[in-house]
């Protein structure tokens, strides 16, 4: 254990981004805020004054032409790092992010290529509303030429940043505020978590449910009911989306021959639709359903915030009803301290 | 030229500091689970602005939007009420404090996305002018807003096209903790809008009568059909960027900077321009008013879930 310490999943970033910039000198970050005393959850906390300002920079409130200076930067050979304090600004990065970042490789038929790393982190809580709570990796899983991770452990997060700063392609990293408190052993050293290459978190042989991001943890918590009332739940973790280890879900279905999709964001044209529609061409016989964010922006008001969202219990209610069509049962409530204990008071 | 009405400025000054150190006292009790973004200390530029108005003009504002809509002679206990996320609010608790709404006084939802409404409020003038309805948009933003590309891309469109409208810059010199000379080479906000033909103007004097008189004065050119104008505020934000706290301990500014303004509290000023008894009698009314509409938003309840898909679709 003398290599592996325990860290939290915001704490694991930091660590992963210190490391490589100090392995890597043509790696920088730049976002809003980076450099304040928050340092974006303490994730580029003080790095500028560890590397010098010219490596951990704010920016003015200018995403869409800064997310064009991290593409052009990155053409030069450098490996910049774009932090967001949440994934709707991203929306203001589109054009650059789909029409260019993603298409220069294949325009120049290879001569170019853009490693930038575009991180962003999902805001839901404490009455975050409409415009700052969206989760938009499936938008970028439509995209061919660029890669999405969501890393929901510590150590995955540390390793997927430093593998996603390595890549030659634009990646975006999916963060979400609901994780960063999530504890874990980390190991100590620079390490790379593989593009591509999704994780059982718990084995199951009787339902197989599947999260992306924020939503595993609602998996393994409805798993952990489940497990009260003699039902196995297996649970995976995809880590990256695009790309996607469809091996590994495609052998938990045959397995377990149920599969429910958690998606932290909207049904149509998602992560779910994705996963079912790959199950349902190259699988059979299986039972297939999916949860998600219900089909309004996100309300404001707690009550209706909590029921906008998939919740443990509710996974494990649907899941028991796909295993044995029990309509009645609800699992004692389950508790969400990073939730509960959250009091903005942003 | 109407004149600045004293009384009524501290009137509406007094209602929105006391109606958010109201916020901050009942923040603790967790009723308001959302961010607020406050304007103390930046009141006198919703007051002022909003005394010059018309009826009929019509306010674009932002996520620190509670002075422009109480200027605006907003609906208390519903703002209050959708603050506690509860069936009465504005918007039935959908919205919050980040998104006001509140048509029946021509005061548009607000965006939380930075700079994002202000090309709708450039649309919103460009409508007016085609069907020449009077009214003039008032487009609230603050400086930060001007570090978007979105921003210059509007003015040239309102330029342009004549259009009606009143940017109206709260020049907080931050946003969040960053000083506008981390963004911006020069402090040059006003001249750059008139280089795309707004004719702009700085107001530095601090007081709501400054702001009324400036406000006042571009109206009336709007009027006449001279185009989009803009004054850019300066001013003081004394809280935190965002939630009920202050933000000495975060040292992005010094003691002195926020001292100076706290000093020059327009408030107080206005307060001595008053007689005793006119400021007792308007305390009295504004702090039973605030007592109201919290009764009224702790009476009221949370809307049912069934709410949660209704209103996405017209
Ligand atoms: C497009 C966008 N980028 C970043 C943010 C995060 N953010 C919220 S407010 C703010 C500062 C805005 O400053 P300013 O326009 O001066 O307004 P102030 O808050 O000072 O009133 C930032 C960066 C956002 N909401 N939207
Ligand atoms: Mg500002």
């Amino acid at each position: 254990m003398d290599n592996l310490k325990e860290i939290n999943y915001g704490q694991a970033i930091y660590e992963g981004c210190y490391q490589e910039m100090e392995n890597n000198d043509s790696v920088f970050v730049y976002g809003l805020g980076v450099d304040d005393q928050k340092g974006h959850y303490g994730t580029s906390k003080d790095l500028h004054k560890i590397f010098g300002e010219k490596r951990n920079f704010d920016m003015p409130l200018s995403e869409d032409a800064m997310t064009g200076v991290g593409i052009g930067a990155a053409l030069a050979g450098l490996r910049p790092i774009y932090v967001h304090q949440r994934m709707d600004f991203l929306l203001l990065c589109m054009n650059q992010l789909v029409n260019m970042a993603a298409k220069l490789r294949y325009m120049s038929s290879g001569e170019h290529s853009v490693p930038f790393v575009v991180r962003a982190a999902i805001g839901r809580s404490w009455g975050q509303g409409a415009q700052h709570s969206q989760a938009f990796h499936s938008y970028f899983m439509h995209v061919p030429g660029i890669k999405v991770v969501a890393p929901t452990t510590p150590h995955d997060a540390k390793g997927c940043l430093i593998a996603s700063i390595r890549d030659n392609n634009p990646v975006v990293f999916v963060e979400h505020r609901m994780l960063y408190s999530n504890t874990g052993y980390v190991p100590n050293n620079l390490y790379e978590v593989e593009f591509g290459k999704g994780r059982v978190l718990i084995e199951g042989t009787d339902i197989t449910l599947v999260g992306a991001s924020y939503t595993v943890t609602d998996c393994i918590r409805a798993a952990e009911a489940l497990k009260k009332i003699g039902i196995s739940a297996e649970v995976i973790d995809p880590v990256s989306l695009s790309p996607i280890d469809y091996d590994l879900i495609r052998k938990s279905a045959n397995k377990t021959k149920k599969v429910l999709v958690v998606d932290n964001g909207w049904l149509t044209c998602g992560f779910s639709s994705e996963i079912i529609a790959d199950l349902g061409i190259n699988c059979s016989n299986l039972k297939l359903d999916r949860m998600g964010y219900l089909e309004s922006p996100c309300p404001t008001t707690r009550v209706l915030e909590d029921g906008f969202y998939p919740d443990p219990e509710g996974v494990a209610i649907k899941a028991n009803i796909m295993c044995n069509g029990e309509k009645n049962w609800k699992p004692e409530k389950i508790s969400r301290e990073e939730i509960n204990s959250f009091k903005g008071p942003f | 030229m109407k004149e600045f009405d004293i009384k009524k400025a501290y009137h509406l000054f007094y209602l929105i500091r006391r109606s958010e150190e109201k916020i901050i006292e009942l923040y603790d009790t967790d009723k308001i689970k959302s961010p607020v973004h406050l304007s103390i200390g930046q009141e006198a530029i919703a007051v002022g602005v909003s005394l010059a108005l018309d009826d009929n003009d019509i306010v674009f504002s932002n996520y620190r939007g509670h002075a422009h809509y109480l200027a605006r002679e907003g609906n208390l206990n519903q703002m209050w009420a959708e603050l506690y996320g509860k069936i009465d609010g504005s918007s039935r608790g959908k919205a919050g404090s980040m998104h006001l709404s509140d048509w029946s006084v021509n005061f548009m939802t607000t965006s939380a996305i930075v700079t994002s409404a202000i090309p709708e409020a450039v649309g919103y003038a460009f409508a007016q002018k085609y069907k020449n309805d009077k009214g003039i948009v008032i487009c609230y933003h603050g400086d930060g807003a001007v570090d978007e590309g979105v921003y210059w891309e509007s003015l040239n469109f309102a330029s342009l096209h004549n259009l009606p409208i009143l940017f109206v810059c709260e020049n907080n010199k931050y946003a969040i903790y960053t000083h506008q000379s981390k963004r911006m080479l020069n402090d040059s906000i006003s001249e750059r809008a008139n280089a795309f033909g707004v004719k702009a103007s700085k107001v530095d004097g601090l007081t709501t009568k400054d702001f009324y008189n400036a406000a006042y004065k571009s109206l009336d050119e709007i009027k006449n059909g001279n185009g989009p104008m803009l004054i850019e505020c300066l001013t003081t934000r004394w809280r935190d960027h965002v939630g009920p706290g202050e933000d000495r301990h975060i040292k992005f500014r010094s003691d002195d900077e926020l001292d100076n303004a706290i000093k020059n509290d327009d408030l107080l000023r206005l307060e001595s321009m008053l007689s005793e008894k006119e400021v007792k009698k308007i305390n009295d009314e504004v702090d039973n008013k605030i007592n109201e509409a919290i009764k009224y938003s702790e009476k009221s309840s949370f809307p049912d879930t069934s709410e949660i898909t209704e209103e996405v679709y017209g």
